[in-house]
């Protein structure tokens, strides 16, 4: 049996999707339990907030589970990475008011739920920032001038237009990836081998 | 005296089968110092991997708590053949948490000629404290010249070779083909990436994917020592310091390698010494009630 933690809302269910050419039933709707089992896959799910996959993963409480490349950066998990599944397609952006310039002198005010992605990607341009970490709503940073910018996931750039925002550098492409436990992997080698395989 | 089984945790259990183990390898024990200066750790970070725990002494020199055992034996050094075991405290920060940690560790190093008999001796010994602690139990080789070798023949910026060595730490071959390197060194490394399974089916391949002599004698060499392992390039660790062989070993249930070792010739030569060496330690808080 495989554990599989996948990603609370709309990318866990897509991800989901994709087990069902291994024979997996389809999800049952409108029900809270946070685990079940399909026995003739030999897979076992839970669902788990988006940004802990990871770390269920990293600490083989899950053998197996599927989580965005954000997540991977920004917690800098110890886990094999195994497969781009190709889901979930957004990008990490710098995003805030179109054709400002902001002082070099002092260091660049930066909000954003990823942290240690923003500092590895300043730090690269030698640019001192001054982070601001919140936890959502952070279209309204700039707004408010709590912040100069933010580095967030953009989709569709709706959010940012409608704030009057726009995406200003792009730090990275971001994709759902399957990742496996580094214990496990060697384990259940050949179920976790061939559980890839039928996700290419 | 005989001391029952039953009052001893399954850790220390493990730990004195494991001294007993080395003890009869011919393994001489080893004490050392619970405080070094910092400077002495500073200077070998990248060994080490990890953040210090330091304090101030009472001459105001600035202390560390020992993060540690190999380094100290090979500051100690003094050239021949040696072969020491130790059971140890050490403190660093470990995992994605950074907390310190307090961690014990069991291990031997041999110091002096590694020839591959004295690597299948370790081997074997790792194979055998792995036994001890579950009859369960996977041991993963592969060779740092393999990689050294393979990165004499890529054409690439430094920072796109870290960025293959990372990638191959986490058998992302999907990221090794989006580099776009040259057909024929892309393969290669996708191949490092994605390899796993028995040496003795893996070898041939190893010879075969040789780009270069380095290459193929560090194949045959892994293939010399390595019977009964699993081939796996996500285990390599710091080039400065590792040279050869190096390996890590597993039990169901932990979280993480119980097993790590390998061949550091690079830092007993950082240290000023001469000669090879070659060793592992066993993580002994790993080691949990359902094992042994």
């Amino acid at each position: 049996m495989i554990n599989v933690a996948l990603p609370k809302g709309r990318l866990g269910s897509s991800a989901y999707k994709l087990f069902e050419k291994l024979g997996c039933g389809p999800i049952e709707e409108n029900t809270r339990k946070l685990k079940f089992i399909e026995e003739s896959a030999g897979l076992s799910f839970f669902w788990v907030k988006p940004s802990d996959v990871a770390i269920y993963v990293e600490r083989g409480a899950a053998d197996v589970g599927v989580c965005g490349k954000d997540i991977l950066l920004e917690s800098g998990a110890d886990v094999f990475e195994l497969l781009d599944l190709g889901i979930g397609r957004c990008r990490m952006c710098v995003a805030g008011y179109e054709g400002r310039t902001y002082d070099m002198e002092r260091p660049l005010r930066v909000a954003t739920k990823f942290p240690n992605i923003a500092r590895s990607y300043y730090s690269g341009k030698s640019r001192d920032i001054d982070i601001i970490k919140l936890n959502g709503s952070i279209e309204l940073a700039p707004v408010m001038g709590l912040s100069d910018v933010i580095v967030d996931i953009v989709e569709s750039g709706a959010t940012l237009r409608e704030n009057g925002l726009a995406p200003l550098e792009e730090v990275c492409r971001i994709t759902a990836r399957l990742v496996a436990n580094k214990v496990s992997y060697k384990f259940k080698n050949v179920e976790i081998k061939r559980l890839t395989e039928a996700l290419i | 005296m005989n001391i029952p089984d039953s009052i001893l945790s399954p850790a220390e259990r493990v730990e004195l089968r494991l001294r007993k183990l080395f003890a009869e390898s011919g393994y001489r024990r080893y004490r050392m110092a619970r405080f070094e200066p910092y400077d002495f750790y500073s200077a070998h970070m990248g060994f080490l991997g990890g953040r210090i725990l330091t304090f101030t002494d009472t001459d105001g020199r600035l202390m560390a708590l020992k993060p540690d055992v190999t380094l100290s034996i090979i500051k100690n050094y003094r050239g021949g053949e040696e072969k020491v075991s130790y059971t140890e405290k050490v403190y660093r920060d470990i995992g994605s948490s950074g907390e310190f940690c307090e961690i014990s560790e069991a291990g031997i190093e041999r110091l002096g000629t590694v020839d591959a008999e004295a690597q299948r001796e370790v081997l074997a010994l790792a194979k055998a404290s792995l036994e001890l602690i579950s009859p369960d139990h996977i041991l993963d080789v592969a060779h740092i010249g393999y990689v050294a070798g393979l990165l004499k023949e890529t054409k690439a910026k430094s920072a796109v070779k870290a960025e293959l060595l990372k990638l191959v730490k986490t058998k992302n071959v999907g990221g090794v083909r989006s580099l776009g390197l040259d057909a024929g060194v892309s393969s290669v490394w996708e191949s490092l990436a994605e390899l796993y399974g028995p040496a003795e089916s893996l070898s041939q391949s190893l010879a075969d994917m040789s780009l270069n002599g380095e290459m193929s004698a560090a194949a045959a060499e892994l293939a010399g020592v390595s019977a009964g392992a699993n081939v796996d390039f996500s285990i390599i660790r710091d080039m400065n310091y590792y040279n050869g062989l190096v390996f890590k070993g597993y039990v169901p249930g932990a979280s993480g390698a119980v097993v790590s070792g390998g061949r550091y010739d690079g830092l007993v030569k950082s240290l000023g010494g001469k000669g090879g060496a070659i060793g592992f330690a066993v993580y002994l808080d790993s080691i949990n009630g359902e094992e042994a």
